[in-house]
């Protein structure tokens, strides 16, 4: 599969009254073609910043970011974003069915529009919204919104900033697997930003860990599990949770800014402990009608097609981290 | 049925109360200067109700000061809304632009309109000309500053979405700053319509030769003190009528607004 987003020594500051605040500090990955990543790192650690500066909405101030291979310089035009607040990024005076149809007005005839935004919202399993307000809906909904209006675009690439923060539990395992289906429908490729550790693994093919402020990539990581995931089964199998161990033992375990050497970690294969075990499934359980809701057939097609794209990452993973790092990754990968 | 009814007395019933009291108080003073409000009616009535029914007894006032009146009124008000979305909307999006102009829309606004009537005056001379100046350039500010504020205020989060869909620019400015400022434009425009009233009646108190100002400043000299007061009143049944139309539409343009907010 081919690089569609390179990120290469991404830094950037804030300059204020009070001194500079170094946000990004020389952040370094891929995303290929028809992946999805996870982005996960620690609260206010830089996280918008990134998705800002790989949008093209502000300028970084150091390193470059490349989309089919050109440099990024203002917003490109086949990428959407999904905003971490998107009850403020739809627009209150426009029904639920124009906010779709908005963005599509500059390429696409009245009846287009129409159609396209009436697939998208019926994919979100909002049909029945349409002519609602997006005030006179529920925050999941509104979510939902949001990212009808994005797939709705087909954009190439999605950027996503911790898109399911503010719903509940169960809304939330909805909307992931919302998330999985419709992405192999629509066929995006997906950067999705949060600073959930099981979400990252649940939703990802790969997870690149961020270090506390400023954000540094702390390590990228391959999720070796089945391309068809549930919301019960995988979150208590045991690569499932061996995976979320180690990108919590990342986020937590290291010293800030610390370069990730590999020494004293914990093998991946070591059971977890028993209290994040018990959470795990009882979250699990909950999910139980979301998980089934899932359709057979689109998935089976999509994890034939997975496959491929992630035995050629190996390579051009992450320069410059620890040697026992990549092998293990690289152990991980060829399965 | 009852409710609105209920609801009816209240908004009315003070009003009524007034009218009746000063009825009383003017017959029982008998002043030429304060004619009873019935007088006032009947006068009203004469004046410009007095035409054929297939005018729908509209007199030849109606047509000859009120409609002037009330056309330069509109008219000098919707340019002066219209120009002011536009230049206000241009400079609450730039960045730079406010910093130039700012003290000078200040200033502008600072000038107490009805001041600009001898400077037209002398500019126009008298006529339609010399009024529409007055009421546009009078009623031009209160919707510049609003709709400045308003575009200035434009969320943070909608900015970024329109920037990351690309929205062309006109689809920028007419589907999502102007929606965004609406309210703030809607505070403006209503200031000014009844500054545009005020600045119509002034303006043709000094320099018109028909209109309702007209009118009103013929009969004072005239002491034809009835006509007066009937001008005085039909004033005010406009500015109350104009300001309900406004807001009826201000509602339907705003009902988008969650319940509660607007
Ligand atoms: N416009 C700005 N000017 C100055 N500093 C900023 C600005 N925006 C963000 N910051 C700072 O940069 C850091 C990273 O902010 P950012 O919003 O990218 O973090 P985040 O990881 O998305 O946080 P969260 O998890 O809360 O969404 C924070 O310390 C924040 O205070
Ligand atoms: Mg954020």
């Amino acid at each position: 599969m081919p690089t569609m987003l390179e990120v290469t020594g991404l830094g950037h500051r804030y300059r204020s009254k009070d001194g500079e605040h170094i946000a990004l500090d020389g952040l370094s990955f891929d995303v290929n073609a028809g992946e999805l990543v996870c982005i996960v790192g620690p609260s206010g650690c830089g996280k918008s910043t990134l998705l800002r500066s790989i949008s093209g909405l502000i300028r970084p101030t150091s390193g470059q970011v490349r989309l089919h291979g050109d440099v990024v310089d203002g917003v490109p035009s086949d990428l959407a974003v999904v905003f971490q607040d998107y009850s403020r990024s739809l627009f209150p005076w426009l029904s639920v069915q124009r906010n779709v149809e908005f963005p599509l007005k500059k390429s696409l005839d009245k009846a287009e529009r129409r159609e396209r935004a009436r697939q998208a919202l019926e994919q979100v399993g909002l049909a029945g919204a349409a002519g609602k307000y997006p005030w006179q809906l529920s925050g999941g909904m509104q979510q939902r919104v949001a990212i009808a209006r994005a797939l709705a675009y087909r954009p190439a690439l999605l950027l996503m900033d911790e898109p399911f923060a503010s719903v509940d539990a169960q809304t939330r395992f909805d909307l992931e697997d919302l998330l999985l289906r419709v992405r192999r429908e629509y066929d995006t490729t997906i950067l999705l930003v949060t600073h959930d550790i099981d979400e990252s693994v649940y939703l990802g093919d790969r997870v690149v860990v961020l270090s506390k402020s400023p954000a540094r990539v702390v390590r990228t990581l391959d999720v070796d599990l089945p391309a068809q995931r549930d919301q019960i089964t995988t979150r208590e199998s045991e690569a499932f949770v061996a995976l979320r161990s180690e990108v919590a033992r990342l986020l937590h375990g290291q010293p800030a800014g610390d370069a990730p050497t590999g020494n004293g970690r914990p093998s991946a294969g070591r059971a977890p402990a028993k209290g994040k075990t018990g959470t795990a499934s009882s979250a699990g359980s909950t999910a139980a009608s979301s998980a089934g809701s899932s359709s057979g057939s689109s998935e089976k097609a999509a994890s034939a097609k997975a496959q491929p794209s992630r035995n050629g990452q190996a390579a051009n993973r992450n320069r410059g981290k620890g040697n026992g790092a990549k092998s293990r990754r690289r152990g991980r990968a060829r399965r | 049925m009852n409710a609105k009814l209920k609801q009816f007395l209240q908004r009315w019933g003070v009003f009524a109360a007034l009218v009746v009291v000063w009825e009383l108080a003017t017959r029982a003073a008998v002043s030429p200067f304060f004619p009873t409000p019935l007088t006032i009616l009947r006068t009203m009535r004469d004046q410009w109700l007095s035409g054929p029914a297939s005018r729908l007894f509209l007199s030849d006032e109606v047509f000859g000061d009120v409609l002037p009146s009330v056309g330069r009124m509109l008219g000098g008000w919707a340019l002066a809304c219209v120009i002011g979305v536009a230049v206000g909307v241009a400079l609450g999006r730039s960045r730079v632009a406010m910093d130039y102009v700012g003290p000078l829309l200040a200033f502008a606004r600072a000038i107490p309109p009805p001041m600009l009537v001898p400077v037209f005056l002398v500019l126009l001379s008298i006529g339609t000309p010399m009024q529409l100046a007055t009421i546009i350039f009078g009623t031009l500010w209160p919707v510049v500053l609003n709709a400045v504020d308003g575009a200035r205020a434009v969320d943070s989060v909608k900015v970024e979405t329109a920037r990351v869909f690309r929205l062309p620019r006109h689809q920028w400015l007419l589907g999502v700053v102007v929606p965004s400022a609406l309210p703030k434009i809607f505070a403006g425009v209503r200031v000014s319509l009844s500054l545009a009233l005020i600045l119509m009646v002034i303006s043709e108190l000094v320099g018109a030769t028909n209109g309702i100002g007209y009118q009103l400043i013929y009969a004072q000299r005239q002491f034809d003190l009835p006509t007066m007061w009937a001008g005085i009143v039909l004033l005010g049944v406009l500015g109350y009528l104009f300001n309900t139309l406004l807001l009826a539409g201000e509602r339907r343009a705003l009902s988008w607004q969650p319940a509660g907010r607007g």
